[in-house]
């Protein structure tokens, strides 16, 4: 995401071929998790893999389709660690707390 | 903006650039992106607590039209996504009418998603599944999965109203190549949303056979 930071400082966006290379990666992604929705999984298993994928996927819209990596690297380094540190926030508040409910056994339903 | 632009970035001491030396248009839209990523980020995390949570989670999705219809609206999302590129592009070069078409085939592409996803709704109601009841007595099903696929396609309808306003600016010769650029950011975060959103909720409640 970083090489191409100091290379320009303008809009040298990719060409459409490379695009399309993107949407297809995209796609075929989407098509793989739809496949592993079938598969017989642990419900945490297949969340952290579903997720794992998805933020893959984002990371690929954000670079290209967004244009992150024709950026200057100050942008991404203005923008990305500040939102991902908050996200890292949100789990580590929410998710020790919310393993209460586990322990209030069928208590939910 | 070309006023702006020019204007001479002086030292710290005058208020120096703007650090990412991004255009106030792009760094603003990239601010609202960041906190709409955290409230999306919130109620998705909410949505996985009460999902491992809650064993008998409904799974109301079978593979036809359940999954097969949002597997066809994650592709028309995804290439809408690819027309905003090319309209971008097109705008760049200066080729009005070319931005034109590419954004209203991008609009185009909005409304069918959000006419499919209405219909999936509907046929959610026909098989008891509401915001507020369902068969298998969750009711924290309804509240997260149309709380949550209804603000995204909240975002998803003024998105086809901010394009069709740019659309018709553009033919009448407003706007800049930026704030095309701009837009298509937001067109694409309300895609990136989608790929978590889909996967999420659609394919963890998959009808089982």
């Amino acid at each position: 995401m970083s090489a191409h930071g100091n290379e320009s400082s303008g809009h040298q966006a990719g060409s459409s071929s490379l695009f399309l290379k993107v949407w297809i990666v995209l796609a075929v992604l989407t098509g793989i998790e739809v496949l592993l929705g079938y598969e017989q999984l642990a419900p945490v298993t297949m969340l952290t893999i579903l997720v794992l994928l998805s933020v893959f996927k984002a990371g690929l819209i954000i670079a290209y389709f967004m244009h992150m990596k024709y950026e200057r690297i100050s942008l991404f380094f203005a923008l990305v660690p500040a939102t991902v540190f908050c996200i890292m926030m949100i789990c580590i508040f929410f998710f020790p707390d919310s393993l209460r409910i586990l322990q209030l056994g069928t208590g939910l339903r | 903006m070309t006023k702006e632009a020019q204007a001479p970035l002086t030292g710290v001491w005058s208020g120096g650039g703007a650090p990412p030396l991004t255009s106030s248009k792009k760094l603003g839209m990239w601010l609202f992106i960041v906190s709409d990523t955290l409230t999306f980020s919130a109620i998705l995390l909410a949505y996985s607590y009460l999902r491992l949570a809650n064993p008998d989670w409904p799974r109301p999705f079978a593979f036809y039209p359940g999954i097969m219809k949002s597997f066809g609206m994650t592709l028309v999302l995804l290439l809408s996504s690819l027309t905003m590129v090319l309209g971008v592009a097109a705008m760049n070069r200066n080729d009005r009418k070319a931005t034109v078409k590419w954004i209203l085939a991008t609009a185009a592409g909005g409304v069918i998603f959000v006419v499919l996803h209405m219909t999936e709704w509907f046929t959610l109601f026909h098989e008891g599944y509401t915001p507020w009841s369902n068969p298998e007595g969750v009711p924290l099903f309804g509240a997260t999965f149309f709380g949550t696929t209804g603000l995204h396609m909240l975002h998803v309808s003024i998105g086809v109203i901010y394009l069709l306003v740019m659309a018709a600016g553009i033919s009448r010769n407003k706007f800049t190549a930026e704030d095309v650029e701009v837009s298509g950011l937001y067109w694409h975060f309300v895609d990136l949303v989608w790929m978590f959103v889909f996967p999420m909720i659609y394919l963890m409640s998959i009808k089982l056979r």
